[in-house]
């Protein structure tokens, strides 16, 4: 890899009490990735993007952002939650100002207008289709509007990685269908660096140009560990590329081929591959040394 | 299927009906001191107990129009600039002090390790139990009386606030600092405005009690007020002029609570409390 990674977790290792979460989670994105992770209920997908936030910090391993060590929460990286992303108080015009705003104004002033940042952020909201509803509150728009304005909100602040967390959880299909759409334009036209979280395995492989499987459903080398003693790893890591954003490659052959298989990698319970058996495709993908 | 007028789970009344019957108590009640007082004085012209409205209409004219023959002032206005200016000096310093006391108390930990032990214990003295503590630490002069409004009320805004700032979603936080804010700036700009509607209700919920309050320290140790008045006057039972300034210390509240609801509906459009 020629460039400093977006984002480069290794050995990542977290616990609550006895219960181990996450294990020897090693991981490295590169610069315009769009990396979706997926996995079953329970597996620690929100444990992983929170300690990537900074939230919370592993018990061990080291976790970097761009080149450095990740901190509490910051403008290093940005985050478009699934809900409560934003402030219900502005109106969507303030929301997407308020960035600027807190990182060049004293707090203690009253706000000053800046047409400069004023007009950037009109024309985000152009290029989001938002610019009719700039003065609009957030509880005025529909779930779907709300989400594109948090995603246009976080973009101003030009952050080296957008987190998502199952961003499109909330909204019904076909509203989900066409965030997805505009996500995948605004990740080819910014040339952004993603990670989403979600647990839907459908939107994972349409949106992702790489897909992680995290999973606490494999086997290793080590006895005497109950199931949920382990933690959970990443069990799969796939280069998607179908060739098209078109939707239609959902309906695909090869598509859904990718489906069933992941699911029977991650998702399964029944289905325990072993450590050394793990589908790693990716080129970026960390391979655990042979036993 | 309609739905019924009046009675049951499914009841929709009209707007005639809504009016009529908001009114029904209120007349109920007015005929029946009516009716009551005109009995009494049919009995007994020179009764004080249920005095007539053509009295209470006189008495109140007189207080409100006739400077006092002793200090010369207009009882009724002079009363109610004092009463209102204890309030307000009370209440106003427990809702900024509450304001930001809870909100610290909710954003970091360890104001609220450090406050919290001693507010919850606080809030639990009977203000009027220390009342006399308070005349003797602040004097009978004004600042006695309001600070026990302040006392009385400042617990309730204070655990109000720190609710209210705990139920801000954490992600809101998270996403702030993602946008570059300093810990200040999300504390007093992204989590205090919305706090301000939240703070406005509560300053009306808490404006019940510190009536309660400046009326018992103006009955105990004053010179003007509304009720120093009421207090006064009751020495010769002269409910013609208690049962009116009973009135209009009610419509005063009623009058502050309507216009800080409006205030809160006019400043902050977007909280949304179901309270229409």
């Amino acid at each position: 890899m020629t460039h400093t990674p977006k984002l480069q977790l290794s050995q990542v290792i977290k616990s609550y009490g006895d219960k181990r979460i996450l294990d020897e989670i090693n991981l490295t994105v590169a610069p315009g990735e769009f990396c979706t992770l997926v996995g079953p209920s329970g597996c620690g997908k929100s444990t992983l993007l929170r300690m990537i936030l900074g939230q919370e910090f592993p018990d061990s391993g080291s976790l970097q952002l761009d080149g450095q060590p990740a901190h509490f929460p910051d403008p290093s990286r940005g985050i478009v939650f699934q809900r409560y992303s934003l402030f219900p108080h502005l109106t969507v015009l303030d929301n997407l100002l308020l960035g600027h705003r807190l990182s060049h104004q004293n707090w203690w002033l009253p706000w000053r207008a800046n047409s400069a940042a004023t007009d950037k952020a009109m024309d985000f909201l152009r290029r989001v289709r938002m610019d009719n509803a700039a003065l609009k509150y957030p509880h005025e728009l529909s779930g779907g509007m709300q989400q594109r304005a948090a995603i246009a909100q976080s973009l101003l602040m030009k952050p080296p990685v957008l987190l998502m967390d199952e961003p499109f959880g909330a909204l019904d299909p076909d509203t989900r269908e066409e965030l997805q759409i505009f996500i995948l334009e605004l990740w080819q036209q910014e040339q952004l660096t993603i990670f989403f979280v979600t647990h839907d395995l459908e939107e994972s492989l349409y949106l992702g140009s790489r897909l992680l499987v995290l999973s606490q459903y494999y086997r290793d080398d080590r006895i005497n560990t109950e199931l949920n003693q382990k933690g959970a790893k990443i069990v799969a890591d796939h280069a998607i590329d179908f060739g098209s954003l078109s939707t239609s490659v959902k309906d695909s052959r090869e598509f859904k081929d990718l489906i069933h298989s992941v699911r029977q990698e991650g998702f399964n319970p029944r289905v325990m591959q072993h450590v050394n058996e793990f589908n790693l495709l990716h080129p970026d993908a960390f391979h655990y040394p042979a036993a | 299927m309609h739905a019924p007028k009046l009675l049951g789970l499914h009841a929709s009344p009209n707007r005639g009906l809504r009016i009529m019957l908001g009114l029904l108590p209120f007349i109920l009640v007015i005929g029946l001191y009516l009716w009551a007082s005109d009995l009494r004085l049919a009995d007994n012209p020179k009764d004080k107990l249920l005095p007539s409205p053509s009295q209470m209409v006189d008495n109140i004219q007189r207080l409100a129009t006739e400077p006092d023959k002793r200090s010369g002032k207009i009882l009724l206005w002079s009363d109610t600039l004092a009463s209102l200016s204890r309030i307000a000096m009370g209440a106003g310093a427990a809702a900024i002090i509450g304001i930001l006391l809870g909100l610290n108390m909710g954003m970091f930990k360890g104001f609220s390790v450090l406050f919290s032990p001693v507010i919850n214990f606080i809030s639990m003295i009977p203000p009027l139990a220390i009342l006399p503590i308070l005349f003797i630490s602040f004097g009978i002069g004004e600042l006695g009386k309001v600070m026990l409004i302040f006392i009385g009320c400042c617990p309730f805004i204070i655990r109000d606030m720190y609710l209210a700032t705990l139920a801000i979603p954490r992600q809101q936080v998270v996403k702030a600092l993602t946008l570059g804010a300093s810990p200040l700036a999300i504390v007093y700009r992204v989590v205090l405005p919305q706090l301000m509607p939240r703070a406005i209700d509560s300053l009306r919920l808490t404006l019940g009690a510190a009536w309660l309050f400046l009326i018992a320290a103006e009955a105990i140790a004053s010179t003007e007020g509304l009720g120093y008045r009421i207090f006064l006057v009751r020495r010769y039972m002269d409910m013609a002029t208690i049962l009116p300034y009973v009135a209009w210390v009610t419509l005063l509240g009623f009058s502050i609570d309507w216009l800080l609801r409006t205030l809160r509906l006019k400043l902050y459009p977007w909280y949304q409390s179901g309270d229409h």
